[in-house]
């Protein structure tokens, strides 16, 4: 097994421009199976324009976005997205929320539903299975919607900034949950964040950006194993680094 | 070049691709066709458009109509604004006026200006008076609720930042409450000047000699069908410019608002 | 030394009556704030913290004890304490000059004065050049210097921040904590500062009160001895971090 395997997704010589401003500067990376790979850089640096042509709202002006080797296409691949703004359905119950996208990919009822309560049982919901997500807590209801992008499996999960209003505990928390649903799936991440702090607690690999036009400027290995201590020495140190390398002020 | 293709111009091509095709479609349905005989082609009421500048129509030019028809909205048109920004501010500003006049200019908001030509020329006779009221009556609920409402939704927050910088109560009404409701009454005006000019032609359905109303009524009293498209096209040219004036005017007075953009 | 107490929260309590019955926001607090201090309240989401801002700024009545700034009883709101919102609240019909010189302007200050003291706090901010832009033209973080400036320039005796950088991404706060601390450190106003993000109290305060839930009061009490300017990964300021995270009620 020398061969070397496809990687799950390739980006070639991706390139966005609007009228004549260049936004993406021709960005080659690849993301292997299962890797978590956190994507940090300056405010306004087009993470938000990268993440939106990987979903196709955005034509390239170059450059081929490939996940298993095919174009990118939302609609034929399994994508799933967790935005900050990303909520419940309010008229469904936590149960229903999970299997919502399972029920849309036509999986069999008996199936998603074994598959939801497996995952409200990674994130500790299993008793508030009934309830509709008005009548539980903020940091419940971002279990739920972690727990329904995982639900169905996703060949790709994107996540912009999910956590980035929330309080640093609350955070820690959630991110231990996603760090565990990533473990149990081996599903492949996609994490931008602004917080580099949390880009080194969840990340394999943290890819920095430049400012625009935005540009790889390096990929850092994370070689600290899980779960991670914020306080300990190499963690912080390459906190610091990480930190350097993107400060823009 | 480029820039051009770039979303203004593309919108600007869209449209005029859409517009003639329109012109096309209405050429081809009543050139030689049955429809023909009762709607006469783009091709002859422009002409008759054009040339009504320079030969009148019944004894006056068009440009005669359409100032008369200008003067007759005008002027009921600028004394709702006056009005329905005064009542609207204080009504926004006085509670208890608010509850007792807000039913009744709800009330009178959706009955069609039309419906008030018989009482109108009861009251005002035939004279210009009677015309003014009808427009009066198209846009004075219109201006008087957009104000009122833009009083009501001044940002809490920065009324509280403006008393913690120490800001009078009439200072308050001056440089917080009056500023912020000027996007809404400019709403209001928009949504107003479109909805009086589009009551000329019930205005002037009450005996009149003149007016771009007057040209549809009088075509239609005469079966003069290209008179009645020209007074069709001479409404919606103008009431283009209106609305494309007041918009201009919102640009340059509301540059801070995302609606001046 | 004896320091002097510029604002004193006696016995504060307030409660709202709602349909369900009285509902009890804030109970027998006590808060004692020295001039030229930077007092950070600390406590988990909704949990009566902006309530507590809202009655020193005179918005809303004690129901319960009395507060004073200054020596004065607070009854209504008033241009000695300058208030720092977090939705900004900058007057959006008026240009970065027109906020900023907006307290002086109310309170008849002559145009050449107030255009000179505007400008010099438009430049603490760091905002020069921008003068004449309206607030919709800026940045969330620009924003935010706006109406910092705008209470600045209104020379207050206290100053009162509900959340400013709440809104902010993460990288734009770390930089408007650093701002905030060297204008701070310029310009020297007691301050009370509202925040529930731990990283940022610990960064700006000189003492953080922790406080309770809803009804809330003061849970614990830090004086943070750190030089200024601070730096996040410093394991002494780690160890504040997650010390006073252990001590927060935190709502599940």
């Amino acid at each position: 097994m020398q061969e070397k395997k496809q990687a799950k997704v390739q980006v070639q010589n991706l390139t966005k421009k609007f009228g004549d401003l260049l936004v993406l500067d021709n960005l080659n990376f690849e993301v292997q199976e299962g890797e978590f790979l956190c994507i940090v850089g300056p405010t306004g640096c087009g993470k938000t324009t990268f993440l939106n042509t990987l979903t196709k709202l955005y034509v390239p002006t170059a450059g081929e976005i490939l996940v298993n080797g095919i174009p990118v296409d939302p609609k034929k691949q399994n994508i799933s997205y967790i935005f900050q703004e990303y909520s419940a359905y309010p008229w469904l119950t936590v149960k229903e929320n999970v299997m919502w996208g399972l029920k849309i990919k036509k999986v069999p009822l008996k199936e998603a539903e074994e598959s939801a309560m497996e995952m409200l049982d990674i994130v500790g919901l299993t008793k508030f299975q009934d309830y509709y997500p008005g009548q539980i807590s903020v940091s419940m209801l971002q279990r739920v919607v972690i727990a329904r992008a995982f639900a169905t499996r996703p060949e790709l999960l994107l996540m912009d900034e999910p956590y980035g209003q929330l309080d640093i505990d609350l955070r820690f928390r959630l991110e231990d949950e996603l760090l565990k649903l990533w473990e149990r799936t081996k599903t492949t991440v996609l994490f931008i964040t602004h917080n580099i702090e949390e880009a080194v607690y969840l990340g394999q690999n943290i890819m920095v950006l430049t400012n625009k036009p935005t540009s790889i400027k390096t990929v850092i290995q994370n070689p600290l194993p899980l779960p991670r201590d914020v306080m300990a020495q190499d963690f912080v140190e390459l906190r610091e680094h990480v930190t350097e390398l993107i400060k823009w002020w | 070049m480029a820039t051009f293709w770039n979303k203004n111009g593309r919108k600007f091509a869209y449209g005029a691709c859409g517009l003639l095709l329109f012109g096309l479609i209405w050429f081809l349905a009543t050139n030689g066709t049955e429809l023909g005989k009762i709607l006469p082609d783009p091709v002859t009421v422009l002409r008759k458009f054009f040339v009504s500048f320079a030969e009148p129509i019944g004894t006056k030019t068009m440009v005669f109509h359409i100032l008369t028809s200008l003067r007759r909205m005008l002027l009921p048109y600028l004394v709702a604004c006056a009005a329905g920004i005064l009542l609207g501010v204080v009504m926004g500003w006085y509670k208890p006026l608010e509850a007792i006049v807000k039913p009744y200019i709800e009330l009178i908001r959706p009955i069609p200006p039309i419906a008030w030509i018989p009482l109108s020329i009861a009251w005002f006779g035939f004279a210009e008076m009677s015309k003014y009221f009808l427009i009066f009556l198209a846009c004075f609920p219109t201006i008087t609720i957009n104000t009122y409402s833009g009083v009501r939704s001044v940002d809490e927050t920065i009324v509280r930042a403006a008393k913690m910088l120490g800001a009078r109560d009439s200072q308050l009404f001056t440089t917080i409450v009056m500023p912020s409701t000027v996007p809404y009454i400019f709403a209001g005006l928009q949504v107003a000047i479109g909805s009086s000019w589009a009551t000329i032609v019930a205005a002037e359905m009450i005996r009149s000699s003149e007016g771009v109303g007057w040209l549809i009524i009088s075509g239609q009293e005469t079966s003069n069908m290209p008179q009645v498209l020209v007074g069709i096209v001479a409404i919606a040219l103008t009431g283009l410019v209106l609305v494309s004036f007041m918009r201009l005017l919102e640009t340059k007075l509301c540059a801070w608002n995302e609606r001046g953009q | 030394m004896e320091q002097k107490i510029l604002i004193n929260c006696d016995h504060v309590s307030k409660t709202f009556d709602t349909p369900e019955g009285v509902c009890s926001v804030i109970e027998d607090l006590d808060i004692k704030v020295r001039e030229n201090e930077f007092l950070v309240l600390f406590g988990p989401g909704q949990c009566g913290k902006s309530t507590i801002l809202n009655t020193i700024a005179g918005f809303e009545p004690v129901t319960g004890g009395e507060i004073t700034v200054n020596g004065d009883k607070v009854t209504k709101p008033g241009p000695e304490r300058g208030m720092v919102f977090q939705t900004t609240a900058l007057f959006p019909w008026l240009k970065v000059m027109g906020n900023v010189e907006y307290g002086p302007r109310m309170r008849g200050v002559p145009k050449k004065e107030r255009r000179e003291r505007a400008q010099r706090y438009i430049e603490l901010v760091g905002l020069q050049g921008f003068e004449n832009s309206y607030p919709i033209k800026l940045s969330g973080g620009m924003k935010q210097r706006v109406g910092i400036a705008r209470a600045y320039c209104n020379e207050p005796l206290v100053m009162l921040m509900d959340e400013p950088f709440g809104h902010l991404d993460a990288q734009t706060r770390y930089l408007m904590q650093e701002e905030l601390t060297r204008i701070w450190q310029q310009e020297k106003r007691t301050v009370i500062f509202v925040t529930n993000n731990i990283e940022e109290a610990v960064y700006l305060a000189d003492r953080i009160l922790v406080l309770r839930n809803c009804p809330t009061s003061v849970k614990a009490e830090y004086e943070i001895n750190l030089p200024r300017p601070r730096s996040y990964t410093d394991p002494e300021f780690l160890r504040l971090r997650r010390e006073i995270n252990d001590v927060v009620d935190h709502t599940l």
